[in-house]
């Protein structure tokens, strides 16, 4: 952001401002020229479908903020009253609340796209922690977010959710009760919940600025795992991932919209249409399709962990439960110092490739087994895909790090792009 | 294009999965039989019924409202099944409606008013528990929406009454439901052929009250539908087109790095 | 980097500029649409504008006694004049007033004057309504935030408020009822 070399602008009311604040040199330096390797397939449009994402639940959140009542009595009848009496309020609700699905469909491809063609590893390993950070905030925000319209299925979610504190040994009741500011669930807990939900997708943006900063000071990764060595590596990033980003955008928009407009309940279960009864718990409580995997991965732990054939129990079931499930999302902070294989891209890692699209199928099975009642086979389900997801983490990936060998990488992305034409002509 | 059919392939995935979650939690574990009727508002192009509409409102007042509220509802809302100003200040002002305090402070009734909200047969939740044999009859505005099915829901339970099989045990209170989980609810069959007298000649049986009850308690739920269908088939067909251009847009900039 | 010319340089600029241009178009006809919604929500909504008309019985007020009723959430000052009142009223000579306003085309009925209490300066509410009240150097209305002196017709006579009291919409259902808006 040194304003050191800067060049004059032909319209002199750009050239005024940015002699004095260079945001234009600085917006020609970043989206402008920036030098991007030319060889990005549609995973890349993902990044930008994401930020337009939480701008949009942004706007739609602060519109219906204005409209909303954060208090026990009040809460479910000011939403029905955005539903039914402001205008426009029911297609700023269904745009907020399924728009949180799509932020997370976009966000989970755009991690898989991460984990895919290695984009965590050196120099890139501080933009993936913070990446990993957003989808934490994310996580909460949805949440939080998820209590608010004070139905059966938010009341009890909340309720559910909090009291997985109440597993951490000694001052785990003492810590459930500051959480609700009571004794249950209920007025204190909603108003802190809304002013939190309000506040953290601000930390999120602000994280995505930290997040989106560090991209452009390593440069993108590309599907080949290799670092653009030449100026024929290379585009300017406008015009050509300008319009590219905006058609991928407006055909993920098309499904979000088609979703909004017309399934608008595809992702909502009919307990969000009752209002919150502290005195009765629905028969099913599921959380939002996003937390599932991570809802089977908590199930999964029925045992107590301590020496075998002995009573002596180190960690108990609920507190295991507690601690895989956050687990699971704590091990992607470390990824990068658990694959240290000098090839990125899965293309050239067949072993890694295939034991990756496995954790993908894990992942939708757990994602699965969540949203079943938790006997049976389920249980043993769950705990078997839960097993490969920490397998993969802790024993794959490091293995094949030191093992694997990689099939022959290309010199440069260049070269390979020449190589795709050729072999297409 | 090899991502493309990638991506596609992995959201339908997604979608499937959640659609799979959804159905197999609708299952619970008694027998239980749910009708699948045809509805003017199914579809990306379907509307209300204003007919059923009405009828079903008619439905509502004379039957329904004597247990269940709908308190999310106002008089004023009615005017959108096709009744004018004068009709629906006329409705409203048959309901009494408790007002005050007054400039001496006594809380007083008065006839309502289109800006008041549909009468509430009980005080509250309690009262209306206790005068229902301990069985809590939930408010109605948003009840399609609130139960597994719909429309389709509330048209099985109004028809699904039978005679009880021989090794249920039923309380006094509770009846034989196919359509209600575990079978056994606390409501009487509400509706007799011929108990509401139809101005549009309309059959007057349990069948058809039913069906348009369940209509009527869908717009209920949501009113916003048919705007909200005529806004989202605009948008799409605006993003399409949109979407088109961009693609050619993408062409034309990336073709001279084909080169 | 493009590597070579476009063959037809000429052609091929004017495609990719109508291109430009209808994309443009389009994303500005998208955002603006996109954004009307936001912006009507923030209009008042279904059960505001349900609430915009009262009706006000009008049989306890006294000859010589005002009222304030809510309307919209802004109070309406009724008053029933005396005819001394009245008289007063319309014996102003309009010319010499800021606000150049007949008592008769201010009021249904001379003895019901119906205005909105809200000083027509920043919005305050006057004094004048009770008996004890200070009612201003014309024995009116008087607003204590910056001075402004109203007459019995409820016109702007000293200080820095700029109009009369507005009158609100309203009819008489009948010779007790009154409805506002």
């Amino acid at each position: 952001m040194a304003s050191g070399k800067r060049e004059k602008f032909d319209n002199p009311v750009v050239e005024w401002i940015d002699s004095r604040l260079p945001v234009f040199t600085l917006m020609q330096k970043e989206y402008g020229v920036f030098p991007t390797p030319k060889n990005f397939n549609y995973f890349w449009n993902f990044g930008a479908i994401a930020m337009v994402m939480l701008v949009t639940m942004i706007i739609t959140g602060v519109v219906l903020a204005m409209q909303y009542t954060a208090h026990a009595d009040l809460a479910f009848e000011s939403v029905q009253r955005i539903m039914r009496d402001v205008n426009y309020g029911w297609m700023l609700r269904y745009l907020h609340m399924n728009g949180a699905s799509f932020f997370f469909i976009a966000v989970y491809i755009h991690i898989f796209r991460g984990m895919y063609y290695g984009s965590y590893k050196q120099p890139r390993e501080l933009l993936w922690i913070l990446g990993v950070l957003i989808f934490l905030l994310m996580m909460a925000t949805a949440f939080l977010g998820y209590t608010l319209p004070w139905s059966q299925m938010g009341g009890w979610g909340a309720t559910v959710i909090t009291n997985l504190f109440s597993a951490i040994p000694g001052i785990g009741d003492t810590l459930v009760t500051f959480l609700w500011g009571g004794f249950s669930v209920d007025n204190p807990t909603l108003k802190r919940f809304f002013a939190l939900h309000f506040l953290l997708p601000f930390v999120i943006f602000a994280v995505v600025f930290l997040h989106v900063w560090a991209l452009h000071i390593t440069g993108s990764n590309n599907p080949l795992g290799v670092e653009p060595k030449t100026k024929k590596d290379t585009i300017p990033f406008h015009p050509y991932y300008t319009v590219k980003d905006t058609f991928g955008l407006l055909v993920f928009l098309m499904l979000y919209v088609l979703v909004s407009f017309f399934l608008p309940y595809i992702f909502a279960h009919p307990d969000h249409f009752v209002e919150y009864n502290p005195m009765q718990t629905p028969a099913h409580i599921v959380p939002e399709w996003y937390f599932l995997p991570f809802y089977a991965i908590l199930r999964a732990i029925t045992f107590d962990i301590g020496i075998p054939f002995t009573d002596i129990v180190f960690i108990e079931a609920k507190l295991g439960g507690v601690l895989a499930m956050f687990g699971a999302v704590g091990v992607l902070f470390i990824l990068p110092w658990l694959d240290t294989h000098p090839v990125r891209s899965a293309r050239f890692r067949p072993l890694y490739r295939l034991s990756l699209i496995a954790l993908v199928a894990a992942v939708f099975g757990l994602g699965y087994v969540g949203a079943q009642a938790a006997e049976g086979i389920w249980v043993i389900l769950g705990q078997l895909l839960t097993g490969y997801y920490f397998l993969f983490f802790f024993v794959i990936v490091p293995v094949l790090s030191r093992i694997e060998k990689a099939t022959p990488v290309p010199e440069s992305i260049n070269a390979a792009v020449l190589e795709k034409k050729k072999k297409k002509a | 294009m090899k991502n493309t059919a990638i991506i596609i392939f992995v959201s339908v995935l997604m979608l499937g999965a959640i659609v799979q979650s959804d159905k197999s939690l609708a299952a619970g574990g008694h027998e239980t039989h749910m009708e699948n009727l045809e509805w003017s508002f199914d579809g990306p192009f379907g509307t209300y019924d204003r007919g059923a509409l009405q009828r079903g409102l008619q439905v509502y007042r004379q039957v329904c409202s004597a247990c269940h509220s709908m308190k999310h509802m106002y008089y004023r809302n009615i005017g959108a099944l096709g009744y004018n100003e004068a009709q629906v200040k006329a409705i409203a002002s048959e309901y009494m409606v408790e007002d005050g305090p007054d400039d001496e402070g006594e809380m007083f009734s008065r006839p309502g008013k289109p800006s008041d909200r549909f009468v509430s047969p009980f005080p509250n939740r309690k009262a209306a528990t206790y005068a229902n044999n301990g069985a809590f009859p939930p408010d109605l505005s948003l009840i399609t929406k609130a139960r597994a099915g719909g429309a389709d829901y509330v048209y099985s339970i109004l028809t699904g009454y039978e005679h009880a099989p021989k090794d249920a045990h039923l309380l006094d209170g509770q009846y034989w439901n196919k359509a209600m989980a575990g079978n056994v609810i606390a409501m009487a069959p509400p509706l007799a052929d011929g108990m509401i007298a139809y101005e549009d000649g309309t059959a007057e049986t349990v069948e058809q009250y039913s069906r348009d009850v369940a209509h009527f308690l869908t717009w209920a739920a949501a009113p916003d539908m048919e705007e909200r269908k005529r806004i989202g088939i605009m948008t799409l067909l605006f993003l399409a087109v949109f979407a088109s251009i961009m693609y050619a847009v993408k062409r034309k900039v990336w073709s001279d790095l084909k080169k | 980097m493009a590597t070579k010319a476009p063959s037809k340089p000429q052609q091929s600029e004017t495609r990719r500029d109508f291109l430009y241009l209808t994309a443009g178009a389009f994303g500005a006809v998208g955002a603006a649409s996109f954004a009307w919604p936001f912006i009507d929500s923030m209009n008042p909504a279904k059960d505001t504008l349900a609430l915009a008309t009262v009706e006000v019985d009008l049989s306890p007020i006294q000859v010589g006694q005002s009222a304030k009723v809510t309307w919209q959430g802004k109070p309406v000052f009724i008053r029933h004049r005396t005819p001394e009142e009245i008289a007063r009223a319309e014996g102003v000579d309009v010319s010499a007033l800021r606000d150049k306003q007949a008592d008769a085309d201010r009021v249904e009925k001379p003895e019901w004057l119906v205005m909105i209490g809200l000083c027509t300066h920043l919005g305050c509410i006057p004094l004048g309504q009770k008996p004890t009240d200070p009612k201003g150097d014309f024995d009116g209305w008087f607003c204590p935030c910056h001075g402004s002196h109203y007459d019995i017709s409820g016109r702007i006579r000293k200080g820095p408020a700029p109009k009369n009291l507005a009158i609100p919409p309203y009819e008489f259902l009948n010779d007790t009822t009154l409805k506002i808006g």
